[in-house]
């Protein structure tokens, strides 16, 4: 007879002193953990629910300004420091870490239009109501200086916006045309026009850096390059577009954020159809600024909200919005992809997080590695219906939530009456326009 | 696990012999290493492993193990593996015996496997598809790592041979006690009883503790290993059965009239008047749900972390007295005196399958800790096991002279079934067969007739309950060797348990989710996904994923006319119809078949199958 009983020693599964770790021996065998599947729903209930009980987004709000935020910029190279120009021609800049305004420069009479830095991050630019450019040092003047701008140019019209080349001495700046500035000059390199309309915002592109973008009041977005002497080529939307963004990761791709609600995010390449038509503000979207990541968006809309789109999602993953806040004008995520600034009417710029359960500062290993597997199981449950209604919902201000539903039955109605007209209609007679191309007038080149 | 020849010591490998031929110029270290690659570096330190791992593993039987696994089939290695199959040279002219990663067996693999391959989804666009298949590729690696750790488990499972011919049966626990170590002999004992008669008992999740009821009222509960007496009360009623709840804290008593929890110090906390004349207990931890089986025929389910009942079932089957969980997905199965068992889910109202298994009543009922078998036993002296993945089958039956009252299985199968005053232990092939009852594995007479059996868990011991007391039985081979700190640890300490519980709590299952398929939860709903589709065609009014009719392009150089147009567009019609036709006739003859497969015996009622 051969025997052998199972007898295991203690001194290999119980610690020696009360000072030592507590021995965890692991045997991952399934069928000692039976269940994983509805345990693994549960605990992903648990982190949804979880999500939604720390999502606080709101930081801080920085104020000073004494009229309505106009325009903001980012620093290329200080995380801490962002400027703004406000609607009395006060530029101001943030020390965003102490959360204070470190320095006030009265820069123009009227609005503040555009404001844009030196990608060096030595100096930024100025456009006004009262036709000049101003090139101004980012450092506040010695002492006993007086602030005064580096250059100054007088324009003949009023320019709307301006932007700065991403690695080279070159600006652009919008109004009754697009300008093309070197800096060392006082007289544009050349200006372009297409049309006869004024041009509300240009932009440069991040990577193929000699393309331009802009968006006139005459429903158009216009394409350029830096190298020729005429644009591109042009696409007609519904109505106005306010801004363009371009995606900071693919070269091609650029969202503009349109008067009727929506938010378009168009190839270049094809601009007949928009790539993905992003919905859900319930006012005209004034400012769109994308992520460092170019995997989403963040729109500031006159209905006194802000929204975060990923890049192909049509529906918003997160609304935030205050009841202090006004109709937000411009808005800009920070170059390390985690908060997200906000300029309103009522001359407050608010600080938010990207993510809004975020947990700030350093995390423990056991920390992120919980939160890791938290995250790998929200994803991996999302379709469930109880966990996504969990995930999905929102409090909004009741203005919102009844303007949400007043467009859903106008929207319902509408569809009604398409689906009516092509019952009744002969076969092949009546076109069936995809949501995508129905915004698309015309692209013309 | 090493499959790859051993080299020779005295030969050395191929490539060396030849740089001996060429006669290089010999630097002082040259000798050491072509010893050292003769010695094949990688063997002795894995022994030398193994050994430290496993050191009660008497030296023969590693041997018969090692050549075991080399013969089993190995998995396919992917081919950016294969590359570096060829022995690679190091600077110093050593070959590595064993190149590339270790081979892992399939069988281990296979344990660890999620997904079912063989399902397809119906139409899914190709972007769904590609994240199913990073998905699969990722799991597929996953499970080959799992397979791979098993190699850290310290414990080896226990066993008992017969040297040639002898019959492992006819070993009695006497001689059992004397062959092992004073620790495990300690694990046998009996506690006569005979004032409080016959005895149920329950083990607690960890296997550490021990808590038994005696018909007359007796209930205790200790500490089994080291013996130390938690409480001892009487409660001065007949006891049917016992059950710990999640842990040894908490003691569910189903007493003559109502349904008592005690602690572990023997103060009653509740008594539940909703659960009247229990005679069955069973606690599913996950869920923290307490089923009992009444005397009225009702199935009650209360939750014991909210102290809610959860569900109530009429059965409608008369009284209730056989009742087992399923450890595997929580389902109950209740046998019934028409020779049924039923197979009940809080969430349903109705039984989620019946199962006709005997005729004349059922007596007792067991499921494996996969929840693959069944072993039933009847007043038909009958005693069957089920297969419950499929159509509820029968895989193999045994008539035994006197029936089987009580069946308990162990968690690597063994079977062990109480007749009389006589416990019979059958054995399978491995841990994942079920037991062959052709043979059993232990028998043992008892001083008094069998009331209750359980398999202690993570301990090869098996508790019998019976009219003269408590009997703890040496089974070697019967538990897991290995347990999961996290999910049931013997040897944990208060804190451990502590945290632990708050944590079980946290991730306690709904009762809603108990269904056949536990994991059903995990994959796709195709059934709404279709009809969520059909519903937003409906109110479109068109099918926005239809694919566009074919519209041939304009050709240059004049060969667009209209005539050509309509035959290039005809052209492109007639071959999606072939295509169409192909496959309805590839379809037709499986279906055929299908209906033609010959059955093992032709019935009188065929005439009636359409």
């Amino acid at each position: 007879m051969k025997v052998k009983m199972l007898s295991r020693n203690p001194d290999n599964y119980v610690r020696e002193t009360k000072l030592d770790l507590q021995r965890v021996p692991r045997n991952y065998d399934p069928t000692l953990h039976p269940f994983e599947v509805p345990r693994e729903y549960v605990r992903a209930l648990n982190a949804t629910k979880l999500e939604r009980v720390f999502a606080k987004p709101f930081l801080a709000s920085l104020d000073g300004h004494r009229d309505g935020v106009n325009c903001m910029a980012k620093h290329p190279k200080s995380l801490a420091t962002v400027l703004s120009g406000a609607c009395d021609g006060e530029v101001r800049i943030w020390n965003l870490t102490k959360r204070k305004c470190i320095r006030t420069i009265q820069a123009h009479e009227g609005f503040v239009r555009g404001i844009c830095t030196r990608f060096c991050g030595t100096s930024f630019f100025t456009v006004g109501d009262d036709k000049t450019v101003k090139q101004w040092k980012m450092d506040g003047p010695g002492y006993g200086e007086e602030e005064e701008p580096l250059h100054t140019i007088l324009g003949k019209t009023v320019y709307t916006g301006i932007d700065h080349h991403w690695k080279e001495a070159v600006f652009a700046t919008c109004g009754q045309q697009v300008d093309i500035w070197d800096e060392q000059r006082t007289s544009p390199i050349c200006s372009m026009t297409w049309g006869f309309d004024s041009i509300s915002s240009v932009k440069f592109n991040p990577i193929e850096t000699f393309l331009l973008g802009s968006c006139a009041s005459d429903r158009n977005i216009v394409l350029y390059d830096m190298r020729q002497a005429t644009p591109l080529k042009k696409v007609i939307l519904d109505m106005r577009t306010n801004t363009i963004c371009w995606n900071p990761m693919e070269a091609f791709v650029f969202t503009a954020a349109n008067e009727d609600y929506n938010l378009y995010t168009f190839d270049m390449r094809a601009l007949d159809t928009p790539v993905m038509v992003h919905m859900d503000h319930v006012s005209a979207v004034l400012d769109v600024d994308y992520s460092p990541t170019g995997k989403e968006f963040v729109s500031a809309s006159f209905d006194k909200s802000i929204r975060i789109f990923p890049v192909d999602k049509s529906r918003s993953r997160e609304v935030y919005h205050t009841k202090r806040m006004q109709h937000v004008i411009c808005v800009k995520w920070t170059s390390d992809s985690k908060y997200i600034m906000c300029g309103s009417d009522e001359m407050n710029i608010r600080l938010w997080k990207a993510n809004a359960s975020e947990k700030l500062g350093v995390l423990t290993s056991r920390e992120k590695a919980a939160k890791d597997y938290n995250q790998k199981l929200k994803e991996k449950f999302q379709h469930h219906p109880h966990i996504k209604r969990i995930a999905r919902h929102r409090h909004l201000p009741k203005s919102i939530y009844s303007q949400i539903q007043e467009q859903r039955i106008m929207k319902e109605a509408r569809r009604r009456k398409e689906v009516n007209r092509l019952k009744h209609s002969k076969p092949g007679s009546v076109a069936i326009v995809s949501e995508k191309k129905k915004h698309v007038v015309a692209v013309v080149k | 696990m090493e499959t790859a020849p051993k080299p020779s010591k005295d030969v050395p490998p191929k490539k060396n012999r030849l740089k001996a031929k060429r006669k290089k110029p010999r630097r002082y270290w040259d000798e050491e290493t072509l010893t050292a690659a003769g010695a094949s570096p990688g063997l002795p330190r894995n022994k030398k492993r193994n050994r430290e791992l496993r050191p009660q593993r008497p030296k023969n039987t590693n041997i018969a193990k090692k050549s075991r696994v080399s013969r089993k089939p190995q998995l396919p290695k992917k081919p950016r593996e294969g590359r570096n199959l060829e022995p690679q040279r190091s600077v110093s002219g050593a070959q590595d015996p064993f190149p590339g990663p270790a081979p892992v067996p399939v069988e281990a693999a296979r344990k660890f496997r999620r997904i079912d391959k063989s399902k397809k989804l119906p139409h899914s666009k190709s972007k769904t598809r590609s994240r199913l298949e990073v998905a699969e590729a990722e799991e597929e690696e996953i499970s080959i790592k799992a397979a791979r750790s098993e190699l850290l488990l310290a414990e080896e499972p226990g066993f008992l041979e017969g040297e040639d011919g002898e019959d492992t049966a006819k070993i009695c626990q006497a001689d059992i006690v004397e062959a092992v170590d004073i620790a495990s002999a300690a694990k046998h004992f009996d506690l006569n009883l005979r004032q409080f008669g016959p005895y149920r008992l329950n083990y607690s999740p960890t296997g550490r503790h021990l808590a038994f009821g005696g018909h007359r009222g007796h209930v205790a509960a200790l500490d089994w290993v080291t013996k130390r007496l938690m409480c001892e009360i009487n409660v001065m009623e007949a006891v049917r059965d016992i059950r710990f709840l999640h842990s040894e804290a908490l003691l569910a008593v189903a007493q003559n009239r109502w349904l008592h929890i005690y602690d572990n110090q023997g103060i009653e906390l509740h008594c539940i008047r909703r659960c009247d004349r229990v005679t069955r207990l069973e606690f599913l931890p996950f869920h923290f749900l307490l089923a009992t089986a009444s005397e009225t025929g009702f199935l009650t389910y209360l939750d014991v972390s909210v102290g809610k009942i959860v569900a109530a079932l009429n059965a409608r089957a008369g009284r209730l007295d056989v009742m087992t969980k399923n450890p595997y997905n929580a389902v109950i199965h209740l046998g019934h005196s028409n020779g049924t068992v039923s197979l009940w889910s809080p969430a349903m109202k109705e039984p989620l399958a019946k199962i006709l298994c005997h005729r004349g009543g059922v007596r007792a009922v067991a499921v494996d800790s996969t929840g693959t078998y069944m072993a039933t036993s009847g007043l038909d002296h009958q005693l069957k096991i089920f297969d419950l993945r499929g159509m509820f089958q029968p895989l193999s039956a045994r008539t035994l002279p006197q029936g089987a009252g009580h069946l308990a299985f162990s968690q690597r199968g063994l079977l062990a079934a109480g007749m009389g005053d006589v416990v019979n232990i059958w054995a399978g092939q491995g841990k994942a067969s079920p037991p062959s009852l052709e043979q059993p594995y232990l028998t043992h007479r008892l001083s008094g007739h069998v009331h209750g059996l359980q398999f202690c868990p993570f301990e090869d011991v098996l508790g019998v309950g019976h009219s003269g007391g408590i009997t703890s039985m040496l089974v070697p081979g019967a538990a897991e060797p290995n347990f999961d700190g996290l999910e049931s640890n013997p040897y944990r300490s208060q804190k451990q348990r502590q945290e632990w519980e708050v944590k079980a709590l946290l991730e306690k299952v709904p009762a809603e989710l108990i269904c056949l398929d536990p994991r059903a939860l995990a994959e796709v709903d195709v059934i709404s996904l279709e009809q969520e589709k059909k519903e937003r065609i409906e109110r479109l009014g068109y099918d926005p994923e239809a694919k566009a009719p074919f519209q041939p392009k304009p050709k240059q150089k004049g060969r667009s006319s209209t005539a050509s147009l309509v035959k290039r567009k005809r052209k492109v019609m007639d071959k999606e119809h072939r295509d169409k036709v192909r496959q309805s006739l590839e379809q037709q003859p499986q279906k055929q078949e299908k209906a033609k497969l010959p059955r093992a015996r032709p019935s009188a009622l065929d005439r009636f199958v359409r």
